[in-house]
């Protein structure tokens, strides 16, 4: 039995991919997940424990449960088809970053302290912004040190509250937390939400991962976002908050996606919104929805993946990804188009597709669990993922009116990831019980009832139906090249605003004070020139001035403290 | 022979000083320099090791004793700051050849040898010595030494630069003297020692308070305490790269070893309590930390930005001795041996940049990172470390300091603390965004990696910043060890 955290693999994959070209690399970037995920299937099995000790702290690189395993399996697939996806590309910079990406996503799932968790917590962030930047367009680079930002402070956040909670209960072990944890608690609540969209702390992957690469993007999608579900599952299960939260981010984000024309934006809407769901999931707490929420991060990571694949497939060609340009595909790309809508399909959670069997335990938990209304907000997003997701990626890109772009299909290497990726989502949507063997906790659920798949279906129709009345009235919102605001406002223009105009009143009122006494000074100047004072009269440069000015008003202030007695 | 290293530590440069002066010109007197620095960091390796095991070390100068002779007293706090001046010395000499050569006149090389032992002596001096009128004479060789070496730059402004440091330094110095001859008219000593000795029974006076403050202020403006910084941006910008590199590392440092060693050993315990000097280092800190940050991210000198990066950083550093416990002190020690780990390749690095291209403006170094990847990855390893990411000396550094503060429930200063290392985020950000992800202008094609005798020194640095990382056994061990020495913090 060899016990060896399985991040290794991909941070030896990644040192491997900086130094080889070509046929080598290829084969190492495709190894890299197989390998991993043959490991980790054979010789690592729940209850394996590697520990290292730095700083005088015992850190537990490798903790393995059920959870850990399943996300483990997760991100050696998602790395795997988004490695056949990007075989084409020969940017050392993103091999290498995507690899350090996906191997800190292993690091930390499998993190058994805090510590550990909060250094991949880290490298995940610094990593995965040189996906955004290889893209190298202006937007890009500043887009990505916004993201950066964000990603950071999250990582603070997580060092704050890992510090005090270590400070207050003396275990370093990452267990469950909850908010009863008093301020550390909420700190690391706020950090795992940062990394998993909460509202109004979203800004940053609707920001930031539309700007990405073609394949940045697919590998961005994969991982962030999931490594703070499955922290949020193990810290935090059972926090009511987290419906709310749960429910708002399944919601808002539908009337952004509908809006918006960048369509690898809508996907980004798109995907907090299925993270929605699952942080619903663990919010209810109990079994079902915890397993629901793990399940439905499974399912979401392979058909976001092959969404994001296939319009990263159309960008790739056209060079264009906005809905108003785009229109009839179909006609030089039906292979991706086909995929595409199978991913649709996927996340709009038809029966027989992926979606449908993690989605329906979290709606099924929420009924059990008495949360009526929460249910019914839940079904409207649901109906709201198929508008966005379902129906208008495929129809805006590949359908609609006829653009006149003509193009080649997808090259094959995109084709065969994205089949990948779909011939996965049909598997998982029509074996479930494969999926559902792998979930952490013991629950007896099979989704293919009369009930749930009527009511899925209906929903689903009377959602088309929607969709095609409001375009034939021409209700449906069109396409527009437009900017929609969003949180990020706040900080982007209120804030940089905001700031011009405090300091452009300061420095009114500093004018005024100073004209006020450089014209009472100016009165004593004139006296001074008179007398015979004024030969001995210095120009001093600034900085020297200013300094001497400081030092003996800190040494004034000094003595008057310990004058009255201030310091004690 | 184990006390008479504290003696050797500063007799040696201070002979070889006058003798560089008077070598040939060539590379003889640099040959010498990076001989004698190499022979300091091991005399310096070998006293801690001394100091770590027997205990304190007493040497009396010219057999006179003390209190009346002046007395060499070496600790694990004071052996440990000599170890990194005497180690960055030893590192950054053989980096000095090159980029001397390229910015200093010919005939004045032997003299900056010269100058740059000397102001190794002072350095050293400082920490060696245990008597507080013998650090004012150290403490002026090594910034008379320093003004000599900053004037020395390529660029014009470097006098204009040299001559505010000389006009503040001498403020700073002069108020020390003052402080230290207040101290001396109640106690009648100048000894470490026996002044904290009498002390406690002449506290009751106000000259002693006021003496306090003089030393206290003066120190501050040594260190580049915010607002008493403005000397730093200028010095370090015009001087030549490797003298940047020497001072960002060492004599900030320096300056807060004397700042420990008076405020927690030469004063009673507690006595720090009953002045306002905490409240003074815990907001000058928060103060330093945000404004210096911020005000490094606008600078379109990249020179200019490292500098004021470094005033945060000495925040960082003063914010720990304000909270007044072991802990925080610890944190402020390690803080002080990493940062000097980082800056020391950082500026290196941007030193390799200046000798390829001769500037260091944020326009003119578009994409070089692609023609020096060498210098690129020093660049980017010294800012990770200079945010504090895992893996890196920094980290250890925010792991303590945030910890220190934890400790005293200063919340706010655990969120500046943090707040600090997002900034440090947009500002090597924006660093690393110019060298790599900018388009290369023409001129930067031709561009060549810098020369192996810049490269080697810089990476021993770049794998110390990594090293010290993962193994805290030394800087954390001897920190701790250390700061226990400093009976003076309040419980």
């Amino acid at each position: 039995m060899i016990e060896l955290p399985p991040f290794l693999l991909y941070y030896a994959a990644a040192l491997a991919v900086a130094f080889t070209r070509g046929l080598q690399r290829q084969v190492i970037l495709l190894a890299a997940p197989v390998v991993t995920g043959l490991f980790l299937w054979l010789f690592i099995s729940p209850g394996s424990e590697v520990t290292f000790s730095v700083m005088s702290f015992e850190l537990t690189l490798l903790r393995v449960d059920k959870l850990s395993l399943l996300f483990g399996y997760l991100f050696c697939i998602a790395s795997f088809f988004a490695g056949i996806f990007s075989l084409h590309v020969e940017d050392t910079k993103q091999h290498v970053a995507g690899l350090v990406y996906a191997g800190s996503a292993l690091g930390a799932v499998f993190s058994g302290d805090l510590i550990s968790l909060f250094i991949f917590w880290e490298l995940l962030a610094i990593s995965s912004v040189f996906l955004i930047w290889a893209r190298g367009t202006e937007r890009a680079l500043k887009a990505g040190m916004r993201y950066l930002v964000y990603q950071v402070l999250s990582g603070v956040l997580l060092l704050a509250g890992a510090l005090i909670y270590v400070s207050n209960t003396g275990s370093l072990a990452f267990n469950h937390i909850g908010l009863d944890a008093g301020l550390a608690g909420w700190l690391i609540l706020i950090a795992f939400g940062i990394k998993s969209a909460f509202p109004f702390l979203h800004t940053w992957l609707t920001d930031g991962y539309p700007e990405a690469t073609v394949t940045g993007t697919v590998i961005l999608s994969a991982f962030t976002t999931k490594v703070a579900v499955y922290s949020l599952a193990r810290g935090f299960a059972g926090e009511e908050i987290l419906i709310y939260i749960g429910v708002t981010m399944a919601c808002f984000p539908i009337f952004y996606a509908v809006i918006e024309n960048d369509l690898r934006k809508v996907l980004a809407y798109s995907l907090i919104n299925q993270v929605g769901f699952m942080v619903t999931g663990i919010g209810i707490g109990t079994a079902l929805a915890l397993n629901g929420a793990v399940a439905h991060a499974f399912s979401d990571v392979i058909f976001k993946g092959l969404l994001f694949m296939s319009m990263g497939a159309v960008l790739y060609r056209v060079n264009n990804i906005n809905g108003s340009d785009l229109g009839g595909l179909y006609k030089s790309m039906p292979k991706t188009t086909l995929l595409c809508i199978v991913g649709a399909l996927s996340i709009s959670a038809f029966p027989l597709f992926s979606g449908f069997v993690s989605k329906s335990m979290v709606m099924t938990a929420l009924m059990e669990e008495q949360h009526g209304y929460f249910w019914l907000l839940m079904l409207f997003a649901s109906a709201g993922v198929f508008h966005h997701a379902g129906i208008k990626i495929p129809y805006f890109a590949f359908f609609h009116h006829d653009s006149g772009i003509r193009t080649e299909e997808a090259p094959p290497n995109m084709l065969v990831a994205m089949a990948v990726a779909a011939a996965l989502c049909v598997f998982i949507g029509s074996q479930p019980q494969f999926l559902y063997a792998l979930l952490p906790w013991e629950v007896d659920y099979w989704p293919y009832d009369v009930t749930h798949v009527l009511a899925q279906m209906q929903l689903l129709f009377f959602s088309a139906l929607a969709f095609v009345w409001l375009n034939k009235q021409g209700l449906y919102p069109p396409e527009l090249r437009s900017v929609n605001l969003d949180a990020e406002w706040f900080y982007r223009r209120l804030l940089p605003a905001g700031a011009q105009r405090t300091v452009r009143l300061l420095s009114d009122a500093q004018r005024s004070i100073v004209t006020t006494i450089t014209t009472r000074v100016q009165g004593l100047q004139k006296e001074f020139d008179k007398s015979p004072m004024s030969k001995y009269y210095l120009a001093e440069s600034w900085p020297t001035g200013s300094m001497v000015f400081w030092i003996s008003a800190i040494l004034g202030i000094f003595l008057l403290l310990d004058l009255f007695g201030l310091g004690r | 022979m184990g006390n008479q290293i504290s003696l050797l530590l500063v007799v040696i440069p201070l002979i070889a000083a006058p003798i560089a002066a008077v070598l040939p010109r060539g590379r003889l007197p640099w040959l010498l320099a990076c001989v004698v620095a190499s022979v300091c960091a091991i005399l310096a390796g070998v006293q801690l090791w001394n100091v770590l095991n027997e205990g304190t070390i007493s040497y009396e100068l010219g057999g006179w004793q003390p209190p009346w002779g002046i007395e060499y007293r070496i600790d694990a706090l004071n052996a440990f700051v000599a170890l990194i001046v005497a180690v960055i010395a030893a590192i950054t000499l053989p980096y000095a050849l090159l980029s001397a050569e390229q910015e200093i006149p010919e005939e004045k090389i032997p003299l900056f040898y010269s100058a740059l032992l000397l102001c190794l002596t002072g350095l050293l001096g400082i920490t060696q010595t245990g008597d507080i009128f013998n650090v004012f004479v150290f403490l002026e060789i090594s910034s008379l030494a320093s003004y000599a070496l900053i004037s020395l730059g390529k660029d014009r402004k470097a006098f204009t630069a040299a001559y505010q440091y000389l006009i503040m330094g001498t403020i700073g110095a002069t108020f020390y003297l003052i402080g230290v001859g207040l101290i001396y008219s109640e106690t009648g000593s100048l000894n470490m020692q026996d002044v904290a000795n009498i002390l406690p029974s002449v506290l009751h006076f106000r000259t002693v308070e006021t003496g306090f403050a003089f030393i206290m202020i003066g120190i501050a403006l040594k260190l580049a305490l915010f607002p008493l910084h403005l000397w730093l941006p200028n010095a370090y910008t015009y001087a030549p790269s490797a003298v940047t590199v020497f001072l960002a590392a060492t004599a900030t440092k320096v300056a807060v070893y004397v700042m420990l060693r008076i405020l927690f050993m030469l004063f009673p315990q507690g006595f720090a309590m009953t002045t306002p000097a905490e409240e003074l280092f815990i907001v000058s800190g928060i103060a330093g930390i945000i404004i210096a940050s911020v005000y490094a991210i606008y600078q379109s000198n990249i020179k200019r930005l490292l500098a004021y990066s470094s005033v945060a950083q000495v925040g960082y550093m003063v914010l720990g001795i304000g909270f007044a416990s072991v802990a925080g002190v610890t944190a402020s020690l390690i803080h002080l041996f990493n940062h000097a780990l980082m800056k020391g390749a950082l500026f290196m690095a941007i030193g390799a940049i200046i000798y390829r291209i001769g500037a260091c403006r944020m326009e003119q170094i578009h994409g070089l990172g692609k023609a020096m990847p060498w210098t690129f990855g020093a660049i980017v390893v010294g800012g990770l470390s200079l945010i504090g990411v895992p893996g890196t000396a920094g980290f250890v550094s925010k792991w303590y300091l945030v910890s220190a503060a934890i400790e005293q429930q200063a919340w706010i200063s655990v969120a500046v603390i943090l707040f600090g290392s997002l900034l440090a985020v947009v500002y090597v950000g924006k660093l690393i965004e110019a060298l790599y992800f900018k388009p290369v202008s023409d001129t930067g094609k031709a561009v060549r990696e810098a020369p192996m005798l810049l490269l080697v020194p810089m990476y021993s640095l770049v794998f110390a910043n990594l090293y010290f990382g993962l193994d805290t056994d030394l800087t954390v061990g001897v920190a701790q060890q250390a700061a226990a020495i400093l009976g003076g913090i309040g419980q």
